[in-house]
């Protein structure tokens, strides 16, 4: 029981307890990576239904895919990010595109699962087919690459396989490397399916992959922990031979941990910590603008008041651009206002716009001499951020005649609502794996009324246009339809892009090697602890 | 004593049933749709409809209720779609933790609250009373956050003799074998003492913060409930039978005021242990209350039911085990029974 005399002890024995373990750790801690997040994965099947965002890592880690992204420098020199199209091999040895362009043939390495099996183009096949088959997001996302039924896989013997393509789509090489077409140990995920022929349940406990990484111990909501593979052949063997990624859910704790030394790598801090960190400077912190990624209003097109094109380019001649980006992103963003006429092959790029609530109070002058009220929504989980943007964009929008009430609605009713695309006026911020122009506004503004075409934006020239992006392998028709598309946006803003965010994680200065994936979640393979840099 | 146990029980099995249905309905009036939600980014409209009929969220509310108590006969509470776990082992994990924390915090208040009391009531306007008034006031106005934030930042970040708010063990300790399921109990259990240390040194300062929040209504329930006894007759026989001070006031003064106490205790304590959720997020805390708070932002039902049915059991139990302590501190209330 606790008696007054272990409360006594506790307050007594806490500062020794406190520098006696902080002594007794130092040696293990050298290889040890101890990072904090908002929280961890609800799954270790990144495939699997419902999976949450940080299970990309589990996949990024853990698992190993056919190709994986080339790092590119971050200019500056700390760390290194990712380019479309720049790939290696991370199974794959070596590939082939045919010369008809419909095919690819891919000759894999010797590489062994964690189970001591080889992996086989058996195992390709049966992963590449459970993520086209299995549903939800993973079949969305490889369906955005071209990559759309099991016939598409083949393979030839034990060592080669093939992806035959649909249609041409230069999306589908880089759709290979992202976290979703993982390889998983066919024989070993079916010996435990139980009937399933997925093995849903089983995958979602328990790890089947040949990645760098294994799970050492998982307790959902509490930690991950992680030790490395000395078998992994797919790639320069880590450094780090254990990742404890603990969940903490207050940023201001996990702040406190980063700047005192004792969590080595943060993520997913407020803008305004970073920030102070950076300012600080005792603390590392790496941002990348992230890529497709833009904080933008969501005008709506097809009901409430604008439908008026004169009254969505008012909104984006009034919008305070530079103060969001101050106040809301403390100046972790690019501004999207003030671009050129000419739109470049480029996304985001800056829209023509920029504050001028003379020009803007004269269209709504125009369009609606009365005024008009309207909401603004905005997802309740981004709040530290939308909240200082909304507040910012009621003010600015008063000042022309336009009166705005804030909604801000929780997470999971945010979708519902987004879905109805009744909502006159939406703050959200949308990013693609993919970083191509033609897929941003695929989802954001095509016909094809997806969910993040919030807008719900019709308009078949754009959708010509960006379909023809999609599909064209001639770089002149690609650079002219998005030039074309993006001033068709430019011109009937359905979408106000604000500013396009960075992402930064927080390191100790002992800790490089950094490296951005599109998931955006934290790759160990390449991070390094040692002196400080 | 055997009787009364079942008469109780036998009134808190409608109590139960209530909060069976209530819950359920309440889970399911809440706007938010599940399916989005756990859809993910870029789910098309088929995707999020697979993920509806995947779940059984489709079917008609009284077949989703039928098949809820059918589960729940078998003493399975569902899955949470946030940890991907059985509800009843989420709970199983979280809920020594919380309970943990609690018992902790609520015997530090208790330690200070009750002393606090007794001598605000003996001397009254004195300025130990003065000082009672005051502790009690900043105690239930300072939020718990606030207060486990302040404890934070000044013994961990500015002073550095607490742990890192890491949760119930270090990052680089291992919890010993689970016996009771309190770490506390569990190491000394084990004779790990350097692992008892440890999780000793984490509980410290989130004990403290919830103490100080649950000291108000202690100290004040204390102080008026022996207010009320020090002007009784049998005090003043008492003193006039010439019995030293001490027992006058602590056997025939304390033991008749701990009644209401100890009732102030089991409410204090069932809303501590629901109610802790700033201090489980600020200290990283592994319990029941942050758990229920995030599947509700998710609208995750299974762990929400889950959450209020296991509260209410817990307060059921509470509330027995303080009716039957009643006829332990005082065989009136016994005979009355």
């Amino acid at each position: 029981m606790i008696t007054r005399r272990t409360a006594l002890a506790a307050g007594l024995a806490a500062p020794f307890v406190a520098r006696h373990r902080a002594s007794a750790q130092s040696p293990t801690r050298n290889e040890t990576l101890l990072l904090v997040q908002e929280y961890g994965p609800n799954s270790l099947d990144m495939q699997g239904i419902g999976a949450s965002q940080p299970v990309n890592g589990v996949a990024l880690n853990c698992y190993d895919r056919l190709l994986r992204f080339k790092p590119v420098p971050i200019p500056g020199g700390s760390g290194h990010a990712v380019r479309m199209g720049d790939l290696e091999g991370e199974l794959a040895e070596s590939w082939q595109v045919a010369s008809d362009g419909m095919s690819c043939t891919f000759k894999l390495r010797d590489a062994k699962f964690h189970s001591g099996r080889s992996v086989t183009a058996r195992d390709v096949k049966w992963s590449l087919d459970r993520a086209v088959s299995i549903g939800g997001f993973a079949t969305t996302q490889m369906n955005a690459g071209s990559l759309e039924k099991p016939e598409q896989f083949v393979a030839l013997d034990d060592k080669t396989f093939r992806v035959d393509f649909v249609r041409k789509d230069k999306m589908t090489m880089s759709n290979l490397a992202v976290t979703i077409p993982f390889v998983i140990d066919a024989e070993l995920a079916q010996r435990n399916g139980g009937g399933d022929p997925w093995a849903k349940e089983w995958l979602k406990n328990n790890v089947a992959g040949s990645g760098a990484y294994r799970i050492e111990s998982w307790k959902p909501g509490v930690e991950t922990i992680y030790v490395r593979n000395d078998a992994w052949t797919s790639g320069k063997l880590p450094q780090l031979r254990r990742v404890i990624a603990r969940d903490i859910a207050s940023p201001s704790t996990r702040r406190a941990l980063i700047e005192r030394g004792d969590a080595d790598i943060s993520y997913g801090l407020p803008p305004k910590d970073f920030k102070d960190l950076i300012d600080a400077g005792k603390i590392k912190v790496v941002g990348v603008p992230i890529p497709n990624g833009v904080w933008s209003v969501y005008l709506n097109t097809a009901v409430g008041p604008f439908t008026d094109v004169r009254l969505r380019q008012a909104v984006a001649w009034v919008l305070p651009y530079e103060k969001i980006l101050q106040a809301s992103l403390f100046g972790r963003g690019l501004d999207m206002s003030g671009g050129p006429e000419t739109p470049q092959v480029a996304w985001p790029q800056p829209y023509p716009y920029r504050t001028d609530p003379a020009k803007a109070k004269a269209l709504v002058q125009a369009a609606a001499p009365n005024g008009v009220s309207t909401t603004l929504l905005f997802d309740a989980g981004n709040a530290t951020v939308a909240e200082p943007m909304a507040v910012l964009i009621k003010e600015a929008l008063a000042g022309i005649g336009i009166t705005v009430e804030i909604g801000k609605v929780p997470g999971a009713n945010f979708r519902g609502e987004i879905s109805k695309k009744t909502n006159p006026m939406v703050l959200n911020r949308f990013a693609g794996w993919l970083d191509y122009p033609d897929y941003y506004l695929f989802w954001t503004l095509h016909g094809a009324n997806s969910i993040f075409n919030i807008a719900s934006y019709q308009n078949p020239e754009l959708d010509k246009l960006i379909d023809t992006a999609r599909f064209t392998d001639d770089k002149a028709i690609y650079e002219r339809s998005v030039t074309g598309f993006v001033s068709l946006a430019e011109r009937e803003v359905p979408m106000v892009p604000i500013a396009q965010p960075t992402h930064d994680v927080a390191m100790q200065r002992t800790i490089s090697g950094y490296q951005f994936q599109p998931c955006r979640e934290p790759d160990f393979r390449y991070l390094t602890k040692g002196t400080a840099s | 004593m055997l009787r009364t146990l079942l008469d109780r029980l036998a009134t808190t099995l409608p109590a139960l049933a209530g909060v069976v249905v209530v819950s359920f309905l309440l889970t399911r009036v809440l706007p938010g749709d599940t399916a989005a939600y756990f859809a993910g980014p870029a789910a098309t409209p088929q995707a999020i409809a697979q993920i509806r009929s995947e779940l059984g969220l489709d079917r008609p509310l009284p077949e989703q209720f039928a098949r809820y108590v059918a589960d729940l006969a078998r003493g399975d509470l569902g899955r949470s779609l946030t940890t991907g776990q059985p509800v009843t082992a989420d709970l199983g994990a979280r809920l020594p933790a919380s309970a943990e924390l609690t018992l902790f915090g609520l015997a530090l208040a208790l330690l200070v609250a009750i002393p606090l009391g007794v001598a605000a009531a003996l001397r009254q306007g004195s300025l130990v009373d003065h000082a009672c008034r005051v502790v009690a006031t900043a105690g239930v106005s300072l939020p718990v956050f606030f207060t486990g934030l302040l404890l934070v930042y000044a013994f961990y970040f500015v002073l550095g003799w607490a742990p890192a708010p890491l949760g119930r063990l270090d990052a680089f300790a291992s919890p010993p074998p689970t016996r009771t399921g309190f770490f506390l109990l569990d190491s000394l259990i084990a004779g790990d003492l350097e692992t008892f240390r440890a999780s000793l040194a984490q509980i410290v300062l989130p004990g403290l913060t919830l103490a100080i929040f649950a000291l108000a209504p202690i100290a004040r329930i204390t102080r008026a409930a022996m207010l009320a006894v020090l002007a009784a007759d049998f005090m003043r026989t008492a003193r006039a039978a010439g019995l030293s001070s001490r027992r006058v006031v602590v056997t025939y003064g304390l033991r008749n005021a701990l009644l209401p106490v100890v009732t102030t205790l089991g409410m204090v304590f069932s809303f501590l242990l629901g109610a802790n959720v700033l201090v489980e997020k600020v200290f990283a805390w592994p319990g029941v209350g942050s758990y229920a708070v995030e599947a509700l932002i998710a609208s995750d039902f299974a762990p929400v039911q889950g959450f209020v049915l296991a509260m209410a059991l817990l307060y059921t139990v509470l509330n027995l085990g303080i009716d039957l302590a009643y006829g332990l501190i005082d065989p009136r209330v016994r005979a009355a029974a």
